[in-house]
């Protein structure tokens, strides 16, 4: 902070220019004081609000690998002969499209590492994006005012699922082909508008020489453009509107507790989007994925074995498999079995996952405006609501692989069908009541420990023979030494001893070395010394919660513009 | 024809004898046509005259030590138990015992291949017992690596087309029906292929040479060959080779199971 008040002297050549410009810009555009505010903004530290990060970094990984693959692809239906390096296709016919991808594979330099780390990638990026729309709904983060942004979120989702649907067909390859005999027969479900529109998207009759090219317009400008901007949106709100946090010490919904954007936050997204970068390059490198060489080109009259979509598609694929062969007639018109579960299906259960914040809000009457989390425990009924929707997701992504499962586990490929048929129908609730039992019975661990304290493991014998475990109170305790009832905060409950650190702390040093002795001991003596120096003279500002400098409380002004609740 | 005045008893006498001569000419054309018959129309006699009676009676014996129980005493099947092996040829016969599916231990779905029960003697024996009782399919005359042909592209065309419905692009396997599969391909004999595809065996539609001509399926052989044990498989762990099942199990369980190891990590640090 001295740095700011006193003027230092620029002590290099390159310090002095980066002094330079930096005074140019603020002197015409006065920024500066604006990016302090921004740059003093605090981040919590919980290690689920990672989980979004996780969708933003693949993200990137999508965007530099997919414009190393669009250098080298093609995305011609023109028939081709192969004449390439690859024994087992040549002289196939075969489109341009299945061509150049053969070459990115085979002849293009990290080609096939750069479409592995690609797909893994586009994998990852919407396992992420569900476990951090999972972490959203079970925490109530969604409730007001972040309704849009949930609702952002889930466009996402489905954005993201036609992105990777597009990528997924590119290659023209028999997997990708047999995927788009399925939708184009989906889309030929719809009632009235299915020919039309099948004609409108396929150019003409299925497979046809439109689509690959017409996808790939969508899958590298218009989806991922729509992305990116919804993505800035979305991460501007969550800027904008301040992240939530969990109850706890000194947290208020009136303020944020969590480590300063600068340099804290940035140096941890920094590494932290090496990771994912490291994550993702080690799946590509390691496993195979989509070995488009094995599938062969897309040929109507061919279809393979276990062919199924990506597993963020592949649940609409197990409903399909399980729906009963129910054709509806309506005077001349049929509408055939496949329409109910995917083209009326599939909006359905987004509309339903985007409409949630306003349903919960109807049945709570809960209008107040939120900056605190919940516990998934305190919630039951949306938790056991939550988990009954995974389950049915589950059912539905264990049918989609329901060939492969039957045969590697010797199981009848029809029992299989009748386990997701029923399934699907008794496990979702059968969830909602497990999890709502063991929600409440959390719950009763928090008051019983709140009520009586932490357990020791000690026993004691009382003079008339009774024998009792000794508790540790959490708070004061009255004349008679009961402890005195504390009011639950939403916030954990420790319910162990060595969380009150009555085994200590751990022993410094990496994970299979502890530091040497002498070193541990100066540590500590020195930052017991400075710890009653700072409390001697009061230099720390109240808000370095924590003691450790690292966690920063933001002023309430901070949130003045929206902070109080209504 | 002097016999005018003879004319009543001569008239009898003539129906009789024409009778009679027509009942001669109809036994002699039955005679003719049945000694033509026998003559021109293949025989399991002739058959078996060609094969090795040795064999054929050494063939016998395995069969009526194994076989008898569940296909009968003259191969003509048990009701319940098994087919009838009348037609079903030496290559059946190999395909069957070779791959240890036969001698059938239980009833069940389909036959789980098995390490082979009987010597490749015992299965020649079989083999030509059983070609010698009723014929069908014969193996080919080439064995082994001689069966892969040249174009495995060719092979891996008509494999999509004709197999990978049942077997799946590379000869993973996958499943049919009721407790059916069609098998993986792994490690199969370019003869257990051949016969495989010449016999047909249970769920499995029969390839004659109509279908696939010998060259196809030679250069189907070839491109399994080329596929399967591991083979054309670059770009890291292939993950079983079923798609994008095993690929998402695995972008979850290992790509974000690490990534939340590594935010926990970064969560206890903060
Ligand atoms: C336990 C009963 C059982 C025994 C023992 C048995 N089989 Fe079979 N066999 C079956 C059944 C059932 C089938 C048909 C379904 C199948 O292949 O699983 C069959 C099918 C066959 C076929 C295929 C027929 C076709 O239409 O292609 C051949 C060839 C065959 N058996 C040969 C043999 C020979 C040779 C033996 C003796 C070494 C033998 N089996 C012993 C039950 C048996
Ligand atoms: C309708 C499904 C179906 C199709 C199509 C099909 N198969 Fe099969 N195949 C089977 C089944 C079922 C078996 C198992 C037979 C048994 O166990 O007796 C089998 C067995 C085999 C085997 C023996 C595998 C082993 O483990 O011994 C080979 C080889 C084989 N098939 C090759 C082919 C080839 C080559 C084609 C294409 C020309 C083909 N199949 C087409 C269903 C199919
Ligand atoms: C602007 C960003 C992107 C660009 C420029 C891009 C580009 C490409 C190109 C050129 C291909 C075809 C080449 C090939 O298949 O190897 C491809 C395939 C693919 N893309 Fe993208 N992509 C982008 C973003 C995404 C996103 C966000 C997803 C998923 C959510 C995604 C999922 C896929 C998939 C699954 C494939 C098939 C990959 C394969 O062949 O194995 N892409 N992409």
């Amino acid at each position: 902070m001295s740095a700011i008040t006193t003027p230092t002297k620029p002590s290099n050549a390159a310090e002095r220019a980066a002094n330079g410009s930096a005074k140019w810009t603020d002197d015409r555009y006065h920024l500066a004081g604006g990016l302090r505010r921004q740059m003093n903004k605090v981040f919590p530290t919980h290690w689920s609000f990672l989980l979004g990060e996780i969708a933003l970094y693949s993200f990137i990984v999508l965007l530099l690998s997919g414009t190393y693959l669009a250098l080298f692809f093609d995305p011609s239906m023109e028939e081709v002969q192969y004449q390439g390096s690859f024994t087992n296709l040549r002289g196939i016919e075969m489109s341009r499209a299945y061509e150049s991808t053969l070459e990115i594979s085979f002849e293009v330099r990290g080609g096939l590492f750069a479409r592995q780390v690609h797909h893994w990638a586009a994998l990852l990026f919407m396992a992420a994006i569900v476990a951090h729309m999972l972490r959203n709904f079970f925490t109530g983060s969604f409730r007001r005012p972040r309704e849009v942004n949930w609702v952002i979120g889930v466009v996402l989702f489905m954005l993201g699922a036609l992105e990777g649907f597009a990528g997924y067909s590119l290659p023209d390859d028999l997997l990708s082909g047999s995927g788009l005999r399925i939708m184009s027969g989906l889309i030929m479900s719809i009632p009235v508008l299915g020919t039309w529109t099948h004609w409108l998207a396929f150019g003409g009759e299925y497979p046809g020489t439109e689509i690959i090219p017409r996808l790939y317009t969508l899958h590298i400008l218009l989806i991922p453009g729509l992305l990116l901007a919804l993505i800035a949106v979305h991460v501007g709100l969550v800027w904008y509107q301040k992240h939530t946090q969990f109850p706890g010490v000194r947290r208020k919904e009136s303020n944020v507790v969590g480590v300063r954007i600068m340099p804290y936050f940035a140096l941890k997204g920094g590494g932290f989007t090496m990771i994912v970068i490291g994550v993702t390059a080690l799946m590509g490198g390691l496993f195979q994925i989509n070995p488009v060489w094995n599938l062969g080109p897309y040929n109507a009259s061919q279809v393979s074995a276990a062919t199924v979509p990506d597993w963020y598609m592949a649940w609409t694929d197990g409903l399909l498999r399980i729906w009963p062969a129910w054709e509806v007639y309506l005077g001349d018109w049929m509408i055939p079995s496949t329409f109910v579960p995917f083209m009326m299906g599939l909006p359905m259960l987004c509309g339903l996952a985007a409409v949630y914040p306003w349903i919960e809000r109807r049945l709570t009457k809960d209008y107040a405006h939120h900056n605190l989390l919940q516990r998934p425990r305190d919630v039951p009924v949306r938790t056991s609501l939550g988990m009954m929707a995974i389950t049915y997701f589950m059912v539905t992504l264990i049918t989609a692989g329901n060939d492969v499962i039957a045969d590697k586990f010797h199981i009848s490929l029809n029992a299989m069908v009748w386990f997701g048929r029923i399934g699907l129908l008794v496990l979702p609730p059968l969830a909602y009541v497990v999890t709502y039992r063991i929600c409440l019975g959390l719950q009763r661990a928090d008051r019983e420990v709140l009520e009586h304290g932490v357990e020791t493991g000690v026993i004691k014998r009382l003079p008339h023979g009774e024998f009792v475990e000794v508790h540790q109170p959490l708070g004061p305790v009255d004349d008679h030494g009961h402890p005195v009832p504390l009011a639950y905060q939403g916030a954990p409950v420790p319910k162990r001893m060595n969380k009150l650190g009555s085994a200590g702390a751990p022993v410094p040093g990496s994970l299979l070395k502890p530091d040497p002795a002498e070193e541990s001991v100066a540590l500590a003596r020195a930052a017991q010394e400075e710890h009653a120096a700072v409390e001697s003279n009061g230099e720390v500002p109240r808000d370095g919660a924590e003691g450790n400098g690292e966690v920063s409380q933001q002023s309430e002004d901070e949130r003045a513009g929206y902070g109080a609740r209504e | 024809m002097t016999t005018t005045n003879t004319a009543k008893p001569k008239r009898t006498h003539s129906k009789f004898r024409r009778r009679l001569s027509g009942f001669l000419a109809l036994g002699f054309a039955l005679l003719s046509a049945g000694m033509l018959y026998s003559a021109l129309a293949p025989e399991p006699q002739t058959a078996q005259a060609q094969g090795d009676p040795a064999l054929i009676r050494k063939g016998e014996e395995v069969y009526n030590n194994t076989c008898i129980s569940c296909h009968g005493e003259n191969l003509q099947g048990v009701p319940d138990r098994g087919p009838s092996l009348n037609g079903v040829g030496e290559a059946a016969v190999y395909f069957q015992t070779s791959t240890g599916r036969m001698p059938a231990v239980r009833q069940e779905a389909q036959a789980e291949k098995k390490p082979p029960k009987l010597s490749p003697d015992e299965i020649d024996a079989l083999g030509a017992y059983i070609q010698a009782n009723g014929g069908g399919p014969e193996r080919p005359e080439e064995s082994g690596a001689a069966l892969q042909g040249k174009d495995s592209a060719r092979g891996g065309e008509l494999f999509r087309l004709n197999c990978a419905s049942c077997h799946n692009f590379t000869g993973r396997g996958g499943a049919l029906s009721s407790g059916k599969f069609g098998p993986h391909l792994d490690g199969v004999k370019e003869d257990a292929m051949y016969t495989a595809m010449q016999t047909g065996p249970q769920n499995m539609p029969k390839f004659s040479d109509r279908q696939l001509t010998p060259e196809e399926k030679k250069d189907i052989i070839a491109y399994v060959k080329s596929v399967t044990d591991g083979n054309n498989n670059p770009g890291g762990n292939a993950l079983g080779g079923y798609g994008p099942m095993p690929e998402g199990l695995i972008a979850w369980v290992v790509g974000i199971g690490a990534l939340i190891g590594v935010t926990l990590w970064i969560g206890a640090k903060a």
